[in-house]
């Protein structure tokens, strides 16, 4: 393998020479844009990073990216990505997946590779449609969406991302909005940095057939009223100054409590988050929050650790190697009951 | 052993077929016998046959497990298409095999078994005793009470005696063949402990003594040692000699080995073989479906890894439009497809080569990828060290056709010396300058490996068509085309690394039987006998089905008339028709059986009195 980049790399150096081709004002630009950002300053030497997608708009993600990359097929990414995880752990290993990519076609894989927790990050690019094949509902779509293959309404019951991510036993489960630049990053370098699967759901807008479906999040006025920012440590307050309220979570069920100016939160039962709780039960209540009766949790919402799958692998070869020896083919040929003939 | 009082007499050629209720441990009686066959330097080929059911209903016919060994002391390819002696633990098994039993052959049965009840669970209406002794030799033995006499003193439940009443008849079968049993007693020490060993020791010994005493047999049987290629011998099945092929391919390509795997019959033990050489640095991965299986397999291509993924027919189909990525990619690894009776589930357990046409055609498009079939277990391993040089030089995956028949099937394999195996280097594209992932080999077409960790090299490839040499995204219309034709003509090229035809008896003449895959032995042991018997038949086995051999076509062109013996319903001779545009005729079998040398055999005449 080459010697480890010594010139500090740029944003550009992550830039692929291949013509961007999303819509114009589609989210997937500026989500592009930061992980372009971000990547330098995670001092990865760009060889050793590997994008994966599916199939999607999302999923043409890799092409944009001058890294290695594997456009793969619809659904399978984080199987795709296992395989190379599995086997070269000097690997940085990004899945990015679209809400039917990951959760209709490929809603198994990502399960059991949350489940596996392989150390790689899994975004996915949540615009709640079916972007490239211009415009049906998909899992993720509130019930009642008028799409394409449903002009009456959906009378699918959606599901949603970070309750199945923690279902399927995530150590780093996030949520953050295309559009907000910082918060983004920040995600970002956190998910890079956790040793596990870090799924994040990226809430993304499909200006073409989905348009606005995330605005009062994207929006920073609106966003102070729709959106539940968690900071670990602390309380889970959210709305305007005047009108500030707080979750309280009871036996498992998630309650609005409003608040005056200068209440403290906690005194008044408001809950203080804790990305690394033991129980995945309180990472379950954040999750089971929904707009519009609550505001929407955005940030890191579980992040604890276990060993990877990759280590244990490896560690098992190695115990393997230890007991009894590096592997001898005429030995193994050899072994058992054999006879000369002569 | 003892020495024999009662008189032991040469015999050349002995086929046995134990049977009993899927509980009663057949397979491992079966397999205790082939062992000390071996040792003994017969000659063998083995066949088990067990139902799909973990327990079927104790005593039915659905649950009846049968073990075939045919040992000589001449050389032999097959099980045999008729066992000589059937060993019946209870009526089911009787009623299940008893009409494979050649006339005037020997069955060996636990009369302790044929009661009431038992016949009835069996399907039988009356006692069938009576009647058997009509055609065959019955030798009725009351297994289950000799087997609790040897027993009586023991603190065991009467179910955990009657458990080793198998040992009981593995000794006297053991005595019948004067079968070396030094083996068999180190093996019952390892594996068992206490009264477990204490008991099953004894009743191997009592069934030893038995055979010695009973008046029932006068006498003893031997066949002598098999005048074959000297060396070291093991018996090995073609689902281990598999196992054994990938890890091979490992040390003498120099690289890691990567299996993606999903369980299924027949395939699993492959998985399960692997998973026990971590220390090969053996990467065993159990996806969740076959798709994942394929795609963490295709993942680790990328990477640099010696890939595989294993399964059978209805997993090839889910990896389908995974491995047509990889063709489009043109990453290497190897796809095994161990064939069983379908379509959908099948039969799960029994044979089958009806994947042909799916290995070669059944994915989207044109998507052309070479196809291997091993013919014998042993050759198995031999099959999947090509595979590999054939994914990493031509950079390509590969498929491998065994079948439920090879994979089970056990034959004396003669150790090949590990420094005469094939070896190649893999190199790994490094140069950064004027890189482009998909500039060919001017020989093979093959792109470069170039694998992430590599500076400079960094690039993207995916299932979208990609223009020549520079591999970016391309929707002109003759780059598709000619993208379609560089696929195509890639994988044509392998046929100048498969050696010229090798016809089995005359290179010309009135009929040429033509197989692949697993029933090369039938049907060469049919071809063999035909023309001892001065018929004019050739035989020729394939084991590269894409491409075939540059020379097919010639070598065909020199019989008048062509036969092509497959157990399903004539996908090779398809293949050869619109190839070659000759008159092929098919035999056809899909019973979930191979074939019998006598069906080969019966055809081959018909076919030459119909054509003179
Ligand atoms: C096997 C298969 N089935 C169907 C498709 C068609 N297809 C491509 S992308 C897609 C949906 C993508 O939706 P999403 O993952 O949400 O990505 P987006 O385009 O919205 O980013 C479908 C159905 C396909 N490419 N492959
Ligand atoms: S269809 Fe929607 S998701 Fe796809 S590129 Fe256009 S705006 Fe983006
Ligand atoms: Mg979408």
């Amino acid at each position: 393998m080459a010697a480890a980049t010594t010139t500090p790399l740029k944003t550009k150096d992550f830039v692929s020479d291949l013509d961007v081709r999303w819509c114009p004002g589609c989210g997937d630009y500026s989500i592009l844009k930061n992980i372009q950002k971000v990547m330098p300053e995670l001092g990865v030497p760009k060889e050793n990073v590997v994008f994966v997608s599916g199939i999607g708009c999302s999923s043409r993600f890799p092409y944009y990216m001058d890294t290695f990359g594997f456009h793969t097929i619809h659904g399978r990414a984080p199987a795709f990505a296992t395989g190379i995880r599995a086997s070269r752990p000097d690997l940085s290993v990004w899945v990015v997946t679209g809400d039917g990519d990951g959760l209709s076609i490929g809603g198994n894989h990502l399960v059991h590779t949350i489940r596996r927790n392989l150390n790689m990050q899994i975004l996915l690019f949540n615009n709640r449609v079916y972007g490239l094949t211009k415009g049906q509902y998909s899992p993720t779509s509130r019930e009642g969406m008028r799409s394409k293959s449903s002009p009456q309404g959906s009378i699918d019951y959606p599901i949603d991302p970070i309750a199945l991510a923690l279902a399927a036993g995530a150590t780093f489960v996030a949520r953050t909005i295309d559009v907000d630049a910082p918060h983004l990053q920040e995600t970002l370098h956190r998910a890079h940095a956790h040793q596990g699967t870090a799924f994040i759901e990226i809430l993304q807008n499909c200006v073409v057939y989905n348009d606005n479906e995330w605005l009062e999040l994207e929006d920073r006025k609106t966003r102070i009223s729709s959106a539940l920012s968690l900071e670990h440590g602390e309380p889970l307050v959210f709305g305007p100054k005047g009108d500030r309220k707080g979750i309280r979570i009871h036996d498992g069920v998630p309650s609005i409590i409003s608040l005056r100016d200068g209440d403290d939160p906690v005194s008044h039962g408001v809950a203080t988050h804790n990305e690394s709780h033991r129980s995945a039960s309180y990472a379950f209540a954040l999750a089971s929050l929904s707009r519009p009766e609550f505001p929407l949790p955005i940030g890191v919402i579980r992040a604890v650790e276990k060993p990877t799958y990759e280590a244990m692998l490896h560690a098992q070869v190695d115990d393997a190697i230890e007991a009894r020896g590096p592997g001898d083919l005429k030995e193994l040929l050899h072994s058992g009951d054999t006879w000369p003939l002569s | 052993m003892a020495q024999p009082k009662k008189p032991v007499e040469d015999v050349e050629d002995v086929a046995i077929r134990f049977a009993g209720d899927s509980g009663d441990g057949m397979q491992l009686t079966g397999t205790k016998f082939t062992e000390s066959t071996a040792l003994a330097g017969n000659d063998l080929s083995t066949f088990p046959d067990f139902p799909a059911e973990i327990r079927a209903p104790a005593g039915s016919l659905a649950g009846v497990s049968g073990f075939q060994i045919h040992f000589s002391s001449e050389d032999i390819r097959t099980p045999a298409d008729e066992p000589d002696v059937l060993v019946a633990l209870n009526p089911a098994a009787l009623h299940a095999n008893i009409a494979d039993l050649r006339s005037g052959g020997m069955v060996i049965l636990n009369s302790d078994a044929f009661t009431g009840k038992n016949l009835e669970r069996a399907g039988y209406d009356e006692d069938p005793l009576p009647e058997l002794e009509d055609r065959y030799r019955v030798v009725e033995i009351p297994l289950t009470a000799l087997n609790r006499e040897a027993l009586k003193d023991l603190k065991l439940s009467t179910r955990d005696k009657d458990r080793c009443k198998n040992f009981f008849t593995l000794g006297l079968m053991f005595w019948l063949y004067n079968r070396p049993i030094d083996s068999t007693l180190r093996w019952l020490e390892s594996k068992f402990r206490g009264d477990v060993l204490e008991a099953n020791l004894r009743v191997f010994k009592a069934g030893l003594h038995f055979g010695e005493t009973t008046e029932l047999f006068p006498v003893s049987f031997t066949v002598p040692k098999a005048k074959i290629q000297p060396g070291t011998y093991r018996n090995i099945t073609g689902n281990q000699a598999l196992a054994w092929g990938i890890i091979a391919a490992g040390v003498q390509l120099g690289r890691p080995i990567f299996l993606g795997a999903y369980p299924i019959t027949p395939a699993s033990e492959i998985l399960h073989e692997l998973a026990r050489y971590r220390h090969f640095g053996v990467k065993t991965f159990q996806a969740e479906d076959e798709i994942a299986a394929a795609s963490a397999t295709i993942g680790a291509a990328f990477a640099g890894q010696l890939a595989a993924t294993t399964t059978s027919g209805p997993g090839l189909l889910l990896k389908q439009e995974a491995i047509g990525l990889a063709v489009m990619t043109e990453l290497p690894l190897v796809v095994v497809d161990v064939q069983r009776a379908g379509p959908s589930t099948g039969m799960p357990t029994k044979t089958e080569q009806a994947d042909l046409l799916t290995a070669v055609y059944g994915r989207n498009s044109d998507s052309p990828m070479p196809v291997l079939a091993p013919c014998t277990p042993g050759d198995c391993f031999t099959v999947m060290i090509e595979a590999f040089q054939l994914a990493v030089k031509y950079m390509t995956p590969v498929i491998v056709l065994s079948d439920g028949y090879l994979a089970n099937s056990s034959e004396p394999w003669l150790i090949p010396d590990v420094d005469s195996l094939p070896r190649s280097e893999v190199r790994y594209h490094e140069d950064p300058k004027d890189f482009m992932p998909y500039r060919r080999d001017p020989d093979t077409l093959a792109r470069p490996w170039a694998i992430p960790g590599t500076r400079g090299l960094e690039h993207r490839i995916g299932g979208l068509e990609s223009e020549e040499n520079t591999g970016t995204v391309s929707y002109v219309p003759e780059n598709h085309e000619r993208m379609v034709q560089l696929r195509a003509e890639k994988v044509a090229r392998i046929a100048q690394d498969i050696p010229p035809i090798e016809v089995n008896g005359a290179d010309r003449g009135e009929l040429l039987v033509i197989g692949w895959g697993g029933t090369y032995g039938a049907i060469s042991s049919a071809v063999n006998e035909a023309r001892e018997d001065g018929r004019d038949v050739s035989s020729v086995h394939l084991r590269h089905l894409n491409p075939f051999p540059s020379d097919l076509g010639e070598v065909l062109a020199r019989f008048r008339r062509i036969l092509v013996p497959e157990l399903n319903s004539g996908q090779l001779r398809h293949l050869l028709r619109a190839e070659y545009l000759v008159d092929a005729e098919s035999l056809s079998k899909v019973q979930g059986q191979p074939f019998k040398v006598n069906e080969i055999r019966a055809r081959i005449d018909r076919v030459l009195a119909a054509g003179s």
